[in-house]
């Protein structure tokens, strides 16, 4: 019964089920997220409720009534240990085989993405690199403008980073660290991966949803860890373009200037 | 094969042994090789440990309780997250079960006058007393404590990112700790093996005892790892070693796979312990022998077996690792911990349940670990992994479980063999007051950490902005602490009542069925003036109401009185084989 309900679930996952406190995903990616922990959730509340019923059930039934009662002393069942050992493993089966499906579209990198952005994470703030679909730099860089040790801000502050992406397109990151391990994290879109320094981390977004989502560093870092904030804008694809050429154009000015 | 008829058996010395020439005091507890003094010893500092590191949750709460927390600066607070995480885990939760209760539970459950090596049993007091006081020391030292988590992430933690003495006094402290938890696995092992009483086959080993063989087994699998770790990173902050700096040709990500071949088995080994109590105290509380004994046995040791594959679940993030493979591993965890708790159940099935505060604590355990271990199968999915890792949502699941094995398994140990221990009861009227605080309090601190990781929020950040929303989550999640506070308060209230104001407890109080029972409370210096005949797992039991044993165990018919001189050393059943 717990697996047809999983199987259930995770067919309907992602279209009106409730989101038992998760975001739903602001991306293709996220969406997937979302699907297998609603599938998930509801497979992992319908073992613990029937557990925690026979608990209950226990507890409340074989209260000690008479202080001198002896019970009879049965001590196994084969069946009853055959049973409660195969019904968990063919349940971890089949949640493995969806893990699997999930994990390969999360981490599937696409060959042609529409953007390729170079993010560092350092102590403590970000770079944004963006670059055009073969690689060449387009000039523009986005630099946290934070001083540690300010007070919590939002991270929309202007203060903080903003990482810009288009959107219904591909985007591939591409995270490296030069100090310390940090950890991108978008709650929205249900992500989080590691800065290692040394290793590159790449990985797409595909972004479906405008808006402007929170980000913060996952990875304790040191200090000023807890400071260490962006923010995510995901606009239409033209509205992206229009402010990447007034970037260019901007970083451009500024750096002939210096 | 009489292996053990040689060894001078303690039932041939049915008066009091003569300990006149015992120290007493002070000089008796720098000096003791008794593995009670030990177990004694151990058990109070680490309760001592597990009170300081609760006054700096409650710090660390009170800081979070309102957005751009100023209660403590960052830097204090990042001190106090490490220090928390590394007294809990390194000084309270292990020591706790393999150094007290084990120490003195474990010879006592076998039938044994102390430990295998009582000498490298006393040195491995001092050397977790001199290391648990070696890390305290650390916030004495100009820089402060060390600040870079418990899991000291390379580079974070190396000479550059965390100068001073603190950090190094940490890494001391874990070396000088994990020799002394060595060197206690190694003590359990040979003591189980070759110190059990005459007719106590492997079988019949009490599910505590069974658990610490496999805790002491995966101690002596992970901790010279850790040792060896630090060691490294030690040689990296002083001699320019280069082993988890990219500078040098290093590799950081080295010390998280070594740090958690270590960190993953050693949830087991504070996990463990605090099962085999938890089953003891439901089959004594339940006046039924435990169900499945042998399944729960085997559970246990695939429990040891899987813990050594799924180390890195912890870093699913880092892109690094075969994320199949692992969650596979991780997975597959739940079925021999699926097939315990149906074990419990089956042991409270059809008994007669008294709930003592033991009893309560052990429910309470069932509970709380089982909503720990659901979480745990989300979490060892490596996308649900992408969108919670390093979130609150790690942070109520690994106290959920952590919380739930070592502080209601550990309390309802503790209450179960308090009297065995001192010969004095506790208060049940306090003792139980204190467990609904803590089982309330419990809920209320961590389910809203639940939500908080799912909302985003991510662990160790000292502060957060009010425009966040999660300041009524963290509020009542403070409140919730506070209540744990309370909970704590009254259990050393009880224990202060028991000093002063002594209620004496028989030999076997609860009507116990393992051996410890059979001794007196305390046991006199080599534990037993006798012992009952062992012709199953539970031979108090048997002795007590042989009206009532387990039918399936076939009775050994010539071995009627206590004097039973050959013990099997194979895992056979009834002992019949060695005739």
């Amino acid at each position: 019964m717990p697996l047809f309900l999983l199987g259930g679930a995770l067919v309907l996952g992602g279209c009106n089920a409730p989101t038992f406190g998760a975001f739903r995903g602001a991306t293709v990616q996220g969406k997937d997220e979302f699907k297998l922990w609603v599938g998930m959730v509801i497979a992992g509340i319908i073992v613990a409720i029937i557990v925690w019923a026979l608990i209950f059930w226990s507890i409340v039934r074989y209260r000690r009534r008479r202080s001198d009662e002896i019970p009879r002393q049965f001590h196994s069942s084969l069946l009853l240990e055959i049973v409660y050992t195969a019904v968990p493993i063919v349940i971890v089966g089949f949640i493995f085989y969806f893990t699997v499906v999930t994990e390969n579209e999360v981490d599937a990198v696409s060959t042609h993405p529409a953007e390729t952005i170079h993010a560092v994470a350092y102590r403590w703030g970000w770079r944004f690199i963006y670059q055009d679909g073969n690689g060449r730099s387009q000039g523009v860089i986005v630099q946290t403008g934070a001083e540690p040790a300010l007070l919590a801000q939002s991270p929309n502050s202007p203060l903080y980073p903003r990482l810009v992406l288009p959107d219904h397109s591909t985007v591939r990151i591409v995270l490296t660290s030069p100090d310390v391990v940090h950890e991108l994290y978008v709650p929205a879109f249900n992500f989080g991966r590691n800065a290692l320094p040394g290793h590159p981390n790449v990985f797409d977004f595909t972004t479906t949803t405008t808006g402007i989502f929170q980000g913060h560093c996952a990875e304790y870092c040191g200090l000023y860890h807890a400071e260490m904030l962006f923010s995510v804008k995901v606009e239409a694809a033209s509205q992206f373009q229009q402010w990447l050429t007034a970037q260019q154009s901007s970083q451009a000015q500024s750096g002939a200037a210096s | 094969m009489t292996l053990l008829a040689e060894r001078p058996s303690p039932l041939s010395h049915p008066e009091e042994p003569e300990h006149g020439h015992e120290p007493s005091g002070v000089l008796n507890w720098l000096t003791s090789t008794d593995h009670k003094v030990i177990g004694k010893s151990y058990t109070i500092t680490s309760l001592v440990f597990f009170c300081l590191a609760g006054v700096m949750a409650v710090v660390i709460r009170t800081q979070l309780a309102s957005p751009d927390g100023t209660i403590v600066s960052q830097h204090t607070y990042n001190e106090l997250f490490t220090m928390h995480g590394s007294l809990m885990l390194y000084l309270f939760a292990g020591p706790f079960a393999f150094g007290g209760l084990a120490n003195y539970i474990v010879p006592l459950q076998v039938g044994a006058p102390d430990m295998a090596f009582p000498r490298l049993n006393a040195l491995s007091y001092w050397l977790y007393l001199t290391g648990g006081l070696t890390m305290i020391a650390g916030f004495l030292t100009v820089g402060g404590a060390a600040d870079f988590g418990w899991v000291a992430y390379a580079p974070l933690s190396n000479a550059v990112n965390s100068p001073g003495a603190g950090p190094d006094m940490w890494i001391v402290a874990l070396v000088l700790t994990g020799f002394s938890a060595i060197f206690t696995g190694v003590n359990i092992v040979a003591t189980i093996f070759y110190l059990r009483a005459p007719g106590l086959t492997m079988f019949r080993l009490p599910i505590f005892t069974w658990n610490m063989l496999v805790t002491a087994i995966l101690i002596l699998v992970a901790f010279p790892v850790l040792t060896a770790a630090l060691i490294l990173l030690w040689c990296d902050r002083h001699l320019g070693a280069h082993i988890f700096t990219t500078t040098g040709g290093g590799v950081p990500v080295l010390w998280q796979n070594l740090f958690w071949f270590f960190g993953h088995p050693e949830v087991y080994i504070l996990a463990l312990p605090y099962f085999g109590m938890v089953t003891d105290v439901l089959a004594t509380f339940s006046r039924k022998p435990v169900f499945g004994y042998r399944g729960m046995i085997f559970a246990t040791i695939s429990i040891g077996a899987l813990s050594t594959a799924v180390w890195a679940h912890h870093m699913f993030t880092t892109g690094v690792v075969l994320l199949p493979f692992f969650s596979l591993m991780s997975y597959l965890i739940a079925v021999p911990t699926g097939i315990k708790f149906f074990n419990w159940i089956g042991t409270m099935w059809r008994g007669s349940l008294h709930f003592t505060t033991a009893m309560l604590f052990a429910v309470g355990f069932l509970i709380v670990f089982l909503f720990g271990g659901v979480t745990g199968v989300l979490l060892a999915a490596p996308p649900v992994d992408f969108a919670t890792h390093n979130t609150y949502f790690v942070v109520a699941h690994f106290h959920e479980v952590l919380f739930g094995s070592a502080v209601f398994g550990g309390f309802a140990g503790l209450y179960y063999w308090y009297p065995k221990m001192t010969g004095r009861m506790l208060r049940e009227r306090l003792g139980q007051a204190s467990f609904w605080f803590m089982f309330i309090g419990f809920w209320v601190t961590f389910l809203p950490q639940y939500l908080l990781g799912l909302h985003g929020m991510p662990r160790r950040i000292a502060e957060y902005a009010a425009s966040e929303g999660w300041t009524g989550l963290n509020r009542v999640s403070s409140v919730g602490a506070y209540l744990l506070f309370i909970s704590v308060a009254i259990m050393v209230v009880n224990f202060y009542i028991s000093w002063r104001r002594p209620i004496v407890a028989s030999g076997n109080p609860w009507d116990g069925q393992t051996l410890e029972w059979a001794a007196a409370s305390p046991p006199v210096h080599h534990n037993f003036t006798w012992l009952p005949p062992v012709r199953s797992e539970r031979p108090v039991w048997d002795f007590n109401h042989p009206e009532h044993t387990t039918q399936q165990h076939r009775q050994s018919d010539h071995a009627t009185d206590g004097l039973v001189g050959v013990a099997t050393t194979g895992f056979t059943d009834t002992g019949e084989e060695s005739e």
